[in-house]
């Protein structure tokens, strides 16, 4: 099983799609973010380097978009979404413009780094601004696929990207498709996991055990987070009986709180939210760090026992 | 360059202008009752000569791709680009006494995807100048000789993010970008210098890298010249145009009150009256 941080596999794929794409632009701010670092020594008329000022760097990716240009940027997701939160809603959703944030070093699995550098509350943030569409692949292959794709994407677009290797869940067939839910395993129908990111694998080894020990779950991938595949959450609702949402992320305001504003609107059903506790994060082991919030895969196996005994 | 050189004939046409611009301000925040009128008198010579003289633009094609840019970073002045969009032919001058009223076009701070003409979206202070820096990349990539203009107050400068914006343009070689600030002297708590000292303003913008043209912001042959001077700068340049806020309506003159106030339907009747009969001082 391969295994490559989705970052990397992102930045791979849009240097080498920028060989035969000449049509797109990228701004850096002096961060190491995912391999785009050479852009600039192999295309320098298409790289604009920002220095350390993010709010610049988002408001001169305006500028560049509100004059035709497709306009890649990449930051860490916790400057990208807090420093320049305002940019970001102001002079890129609210003029509606074709910006393509690449947010890196998303979630828990950051570890050394800690709280500062991990982003943590960027879903949330970038969720609730009016035109922005929200992804975040599971792997490296969702990873070079959603690339692609965002090659033909328009308007404000937030990708969440991981720092660390992960282990791959797709096949090189899969084929990103924006707004659509992909149900990656199907035990059975007792209850259905929905997972956005790089925790999908341990969602499926969860889903693994509980299948030994009776317990039947749909696993679903929930890339796009905004807009939501609301049709894919009420069948899971309906179909299933209760709901856990896997984000590594914090439980307030991210994919278990949009997966929650459907279920209680639509088809109230037993749901259980794993993500950070409502506290940030910190240097160490990002297993330990899982671990300690109860988004390890033996945690999830334990939540979900209870969510089903909540039918 | 011609649209850069300009004849005595030119300034009188422009004055003219002007004055309709400060009649159209003025009328159009009495009927919103609200606005900010002491900020867009003190910038009517400035955007009159842009819209109506400098400005390589087409109201009949509002989006054309080579059109010169003008963003209003201190949008809450828009009642003067407003109006100076409104009588230049990018939508009917009629529209302008609906400013700040539901469903219209015109918004209480610029929003560039209901405005014809207008080149971006404004309201919040200190970011208008990175996305000029933006549009004068964009330029340069693909080659076209277009300019951006971008109008900062000179209380919003105090944002750090527009220092962001200076050091990239140096940085850059953005000569095709020019950055216009209104000296008006007053912000909304008081006089500028008494809220955040933002002098010495000239030598701050060379430190950055840039060239410094100063110029008097209420007289248009001074303003014209001052234009005609920055283009021909091999630097991203700063215009430094010293202005009255709320220039044009003696009890408006120099006080913050008029920052963001309007006028009454008899102060209103007395702002026409001194505009229309004194012109420019």
């Amino acid at each position: 099983m391969d295994t490559l941080a989705t970052r990397m596999a992102f930045g791979k794929e849009l240097l080498k799609l920028a060989e035969t794409n000449t049509d797109f632009v990228l701004c850096n701010a002096d961060t190491k973010t995912c391999g785009l670092e050479v852009f600039g020594k192999l295309y320098p008329e298409r790289e604009f380097s920002f220095g350390i000022a993010e709010q610049n760097l988002i408001g001169g990716a305006a500028g560049l978009a509100s004059c035709g240009n497709k306009v890649y940027l990449a930051t860490f997701g916790v400057f990208a979404s807090m420093r320049a939160c305002e940019q970001v809603r102001t002079f890129v959703c609210y003029p509606n413009l074709n910006v393509t944030i690449i947010g890196t070093h998303a979630g828990l699995q950051v570890g050394g780094d800690g709280a500062t550098h991990a982003a943590i509350e960027d879903v949330s943030i970038m969720r609730s601004l009016p035109n922005m569409t929200v992804v975040q692949p599971s792997d490296a292959v969702s990873a070079r696929a959603l690339a692609r794709a965002s090659l033909d994407f328009t308007g404000p677009l937030y990708i969440r990207l991981h720092r660390n290797p992960v282990p791959d869940v797709y096949n090189d067939d899969y084929v990103f498709t924006f707004g659509k839910a992909n149900t990656v395993k199907e035990y059975g129908a007792d209850m259905t996991m929905i997972v956005s990111g790089i925790l999908l694998k341990k969602a499926l080894d969860a889903a693994e055990i509980l299948h030994t020990q009776g317990i039947n779950v749909r696993v679903v991938d929930m890339a796009t987070i905004k807009p939501l595949d609301e049709a894919a959450v009420i069948r899971a609702a309906k179909e299933t009986g209760a709901v856990m949402t896997i984000e590594d992320h914090t439980v307030l305001g991210g994919l278990g709180a949009a997966v929650a504003e459907v279920v209680v609107q639509s088809h109230p059903v037993p749901m259980t939210l794993v993500g950070i506790q409502d506290r940030f994060g910190e240097s160490g082991d990002p297993e330990l760090l899982y671990r300690d919030n109860g988004m390890d895969v033996d945690s999830i196996v334990a939540k979900a026992k209870r969510l089903v005994a909540r039918k | 360059m011609s649209q850069y050189s300009f004849t005595q004939k030119d300034v009188v046409r422009l004055e003219a202008q002007a004055q309709q611009i400060r009649e159209d301000i003025i009328a159009m925040i009495h009927a919103a009752k609200a606005g900010h009128p002491g900020g867009s008198l003190s910038a009517v010579e400035m955007v009159t000569a842009l819209y109506f003289h400098v400005l390589n633009i087409d109201p009949q094609n509002p989006d054309w791709p080579d059109r010169d840019r003008f963003i209003l970073s201190k949008g809450h002045a828009c009642p003067v680009l407003y109006a100076c969009l409104a009588r230049r032919g990018f939508f009917p001058p009629d529209i302008l006494n609906t400013l700040r009223q539901y469903k219209s076009i015109l918004q209480g701070h610029p929003d560039m995807t209901k405005v014809p003409g207008l080149d971006m979206s404004a309201g919040s202070l200190g970011n208008g100048l990175s996305i000029g820096v933006g549009m004068a990349m964009s330029a340069k990539l693909h080659k076209q000789d277009y300019m951006t203009y971008v109008m900062l107050g000179d209380g919003e400068i105090q944002e750090g993010m527009v220092w962001e914006a200076a050091m990239s343009a140096a940085h850059h070689d953005l000569k095709n970008l020019t950055a216009i600030v209104d000296c008006n002297g007053v912000q909304i708590g008081g006089w500028t210098n008494d809220v955040m000292c933002i002098e010495p303003l000239a030598d701050k913008w060379r430190a950055f890298g840039w060239a410094v043209v100063e110029t008097n912001g209420h007289n248009m042959a001074d303003v014209l010249t001052a234009l005609h001077t920055a283009k021909t700068m091999r630097k991203p340049t700063a215009i430094l145009m010293r202005t009255v806020k709320g220039k044009g309506v003696s009890f408006m003159e120099d006080d913050p009150k008029w920052h963001g106030a309007a006028p009454t339907d008899e102060e209103l009747v007395a702002a026409i009256c001194q505009i229309k009969e004194g012109g420019i001082m």
